[in-house]
């Protein structure tokens, strides 16, 4: 046995904010609890019968006392609402040039792929002070990415990419749960995460055995499974060119437009007809079951790599 | 069994107990009042056997590594655990026994409107228990009492159907109960009982009803949808056959939520009751409590969405559920205010109901403000999925919802038995259980912000002190909850005989003998005063 800690680690850069508004909760919980039982006990005392036959005399209400404590709370939620959603919405969105993990949870591990190629299981390197934005998914169940060091968490879903960031400020090795049941050994789905400094991430980086970067893996699977045959480059094929999509906006056939982003291109593989590209025809086949999560995230940032050279050469071009 | 135990030795009056005797006059009744002891004593069964697992889950989790059974075990055990207690104890316990045993006498009927209605309704409960035992003893179910898909649907390949089957077949009876109070509740009150002078038990049932009817069927079509996609692969809820994973939780939680207050509005009913009674004091703001008893039935149809602050749901989204949940928040604020203002100048007495009723004020309003945590976007980011969560909905169903009905069971059970229990008892049984409660919940909030998820079988070793405090004080619980069983069944046969108000208590039910005959009422009384005419003057014009 352990002795008992106050609080988990603060170990991230939102960690102490969400601490502060924990605080400020517990102090109103404690206020209101003491009030009450005071209240309470002092009433049990004061007002006990003292003989058999004591008939108080009724009290109908008060207007005004009811209108104090429906707004007194009421002004005390609106404090705590407006604080935690700001809070919330903060650290909604990852901060502008945050590195890139990705993350696959499955029955019971966590896998980890960094963008130089680098693969971990249950363990999550990451370097101190920078912003990390995982982009997560599930190879079957739900499960759920949890670093109470960080007060970050985030469902990890089958079929879908969501994503959750944040900046680690201390280093060490931290726990990683699955927060979601996920059947028989949930309670063995753990991982750490080990915050070290950049350039100690950096020569772990190296160190690691590499293979290939996400983007090439994801360049071979691309020709391997014909994808460039109909996508050719120049956009004369049976689908659009992929040059330049990621990031940009998409005009469907059904009018509408939208950001190709992850989500998209995910779907966009393994199921091709959920949204078409004005001017093509939905004739692309389902790439699902066939691709691993992993597989498709290595397309993805395959697809996404296209986006940013074809961004590059237009800026060159307009120079 | 019950009907040996329950003939009185000394020939009493003629009673709904002693009307008729043999096993076809209880499973045949028609008697709302008998139809309540038959749900009182199969709730009871469930009850331990609830009590059981969790007993089982505590005595697991004393060793890191985990000291009795193995992960798959656990799993099975937490689920039957929350299954059991939620869908065959907590959500039939006060509506289905007091409410049975009391709608029709508060209001000054002589049964609810339809009787045989109500009759289907506990055999309807059966059924689905029986279903649910199956499963639990043909291999059991690992989901959790949530079945989130796609786990329930398509990976866990234990009695996921039987226990979906058992749980669609017991929602009906919910359905019929709260049709059959609501008719009743409008069209059989008393001459001169008017929608204001109706005790607020009437209030919470009738507001508990209205959940019912309209919640309970959405369960009923979300775990029939799961138990085709489990049965027949068809693609609904999981991604692998083209189903959305999250829709399940959406309609899930739709019900789900709402049924938190099927459990905890009766309770609060309960205890206005008591109150007024020990306090010989009218509810301080009686209509606002009765208003609010409605509004935390609307609203909670509106919060469902605080479950899945972290599924990825839009932040739009989750900003609309956390103001939401806020706002039911404030209508049970208002009710434990007015509660506190009726002691003011009251004549207070401390007879067993009204300690387990203060006790429910004092843990109820720690769950209800921990509540807050988990309605804070950014704090439930954190807590959720932790020993927080477990902790705060225990201090609401089992300090808020147990104690409710324990405090029922103790201030009606002259009412019902004719008998009266051993006050000291019950007392020592109310604080033991006060204590043992504290002492097992309280520390799950600490690991919670710690940060140890719910569901572990096993966890890391730092927990481990927290968790020890937490199955020494189950132990202690357990034990509180033993007394009260003892008790009551030993006044069976030997506590003293009731008279007909032994508490002094204004209300219908008072006015006929313990306990009353078949027919509720020799006459249908007519009503002149407002519910709680517990003043010198109104008491003298009551008589």
């Amino acid at each position: 046995m352990q002795a008992l800690p106050f609080q988990p680690d603060q170990a991230s850069s939102i960690a102490r904010s969400v601490d502060h508004l924990y605080y400020f909760l517990t102090l109103i919980t404690l206020f209101f609890t003491v009030l009450i039982f005071s209240i309470i006990f002092y009433f049990m005392i004061k007002y006990r019968r003292r003989s058999p036959n004591e008939r108080p005399k009724a009290i109908e209400g008060n207007v005004p006392l009811e209108v104090l404590w429906t707004a007194i709370p009421t002004m005390i939620v609106a404090v705590i609402f407006v604080w935690s959603a700001s809070l919330y919405f903060q650290n909604a969105e990852p901060p502008q040039g945050s590195m890139e993990i990705f993350v696959t949870g499955k029955q019971w591990m966590w896998k980890a792929e960094h963008p130089e190629g680098q693969r971990e299981i249950n363990e999550l390197h990451v370097p101190l002070g920078r912003p990390v934005k995982l982009t997560m998914t599930s190879e079957d169940v739900i499960h759920d990415f949890f670093v109470p060091a960080f007060r970050v968490k985030k469902d990890v879903l089958p079929g879908r990419y969501t994503s959750m960031w944040f900046e680690a400020t201390k280093l060490g090795t931290f726990h990683l749960f699955c927060a979601q049941y996920c059947g028989a050994y949930h309670a063995g789905m753990i991982g750490s995460v080990i915050v070290m400094e950049p350039d100690d991430y950096e020569r772990w980086l190296e160190g690691s055995e590499q293979g290939v970067t996400m983007e090439a893996a994801g360049e071979k699977l691309f020709s391997e499974n014909g994808c460039g045959n109909c996508h050719v480059s120049d956009g004369k094929g049976q689908g659009p060119s992929l040059l330049g999509v990621y990031g940009n906006p998409v005009h469907l056939s059904n009018g509408q437009t939208l950001n190709a982003d992850d989500v998209y291109i995910r779907e966009s593989i393994v199921s091709p007809t959920a949204k078409i590209v004005a001017g093509y025809k939905p004739v692309m086949p389902s790439f699902q079951g066939q691709l691993s999560e992993e597989q498709i995230m290595d397309l993805v940032a395959y697809v996404r790599s296209l986006g940013k050279q074809a961004g590059k050469q237009q800026e060159e071009g307009k120079k | 069994m019950s009907t040996a135990t329950l003939e009185p030795r000394v020939k009493a009056p003629r009673n709904y107990l002693n009307a008729e005797y043999g096993w076809k006059s209880w499973l045949f009744t028609l008697d709302h009042k008998r139809i309540a002891l038959l749900y009182m004593i199969s709730i009871t069964v469930f009850f331990i056997i609830g009590g059981t697992f969790a007993a089982l889950m505590r005595i697991q989790l004393v060793e890191p590594q985990g000291a009795l059974v193995q992960p798959e075990t656990y799993n099975k055990l937490f689920t039957l655990h929350g299954v059991v207690m939620i869908f065959f104890f907590l959500i039939p316990s006060i509506p289905a026994v007091l409410g049975n045993f009391l709608v029709p006498l508060m209001v000054g009927a002589r049964d609810l409107a339809f009787p045989k209605l109500n009759l289907l309704s506990w055999y309807i409960y059966i059924v689905g228990g029986i279903f649910t035992l199956y499963a639990a003893i043909a291999g059991g179910v690992d989901t959790g009492w949530t079945f989130y898909t796609p786990y329930s649907s398509t990976y866990s390949n234990t009695q996921v159907t039987a226990v979906a089957v058992g749980v669609f077949i017991t929602g009906f009876s919910s359905i019929l109960t709260g049709l059959n109070f609501i008719v009743t509740i409008h069209k059989m009150r008393a001459p001169g009982l008017t929608w204001f002078r109706l005790p607020l038990f009437i209030w919470a049932m009738y507001a508990t009803s209205l959940i019912m009817i309209l919640g309970t069927p959405v369960l009923a079509i979300t775990v029939f949808l799961l138990a085709l996609e489990h049965l027949f692969h068809v693609g609904i809820f999981s991604p692998a056959l083209g189903g959305d994973p999250l829709l399940f939780q959406h309609l899930f939680w739709f019900y789900s939520h709402p049924a938190v207050y099927i459990m905890i509005l009766p309770a609060m009913g309960v205890v206005s009751e008591i109150i007024a009674c020990f306090s010989r004091k009218r509810i301080f703001g009686y209509k606002i409590v009765c208003f609010s008893s409605v509004a935390i039935a609307v609203l909670g149809f509106l919060v469902w969405g605080h479950h899945m602050f972290v599924t990825g749901q839009s932040v739009y989204a989750g900003l609309i559920f956390s103001l939401l949940s806020f706002l039911v928040a404030i209508p049970s604020a208002i009710k434990v205010f007015n509660w506190t203002s009726t002691l003011y100048k009251g004549s207070i007495s401390y007879e067993a109901p009204m300690l387990y009723a203060l006790g429910f004020i004092g843990l109820f309003t720690m769950g209800g403000l921990t509540g807050l945590f988990l309605a804070s976007l950014a704090t439930d980011v954190h807590l959720n999925g932790t020993y927080f969560i477990v902790a705060h909905f225990h201090y609401i169903m089992v300090g808020g919802a147990v104690m409710g009905y324990l405090g029922g069971m103790h201030f009606w059970w002259p009412k019902i038995s004719g008998r009266k229990y051993p006050n000291g008892w019950a007392a020592l049984a109310a604080v033991i259980i006060f204590v043992g409660f504290n002492l097992t919940f309280f520390p799950q909030f600490i690991m919670g912000y710690l940060g140890m998820p719910r569901r572990y079988a096993f966890y890391p070793s730092e927990f481990q002190v927290l968790n020890v405090m937490s199955t020494a004080g189950a132990s202690i619980l357990g034990v509180g909850y033993l007394i009260p069983l003892i008790y009551f069944i030993w006044s069976m046969r030997y506590g003293p005989v009731a008279e007909s108000n032994p508490w002094g208590a204004t209300g219908l039910e008072w006015q006929t003998p313990s306990p009353p005959p078949t027919e509720n009422f020799a006459e249908i009384p007519v009503v002149t005063q407002e519910a709680y005419a517990y003043s010198a003057e109104e008491a003298e014009g009551h008589v």
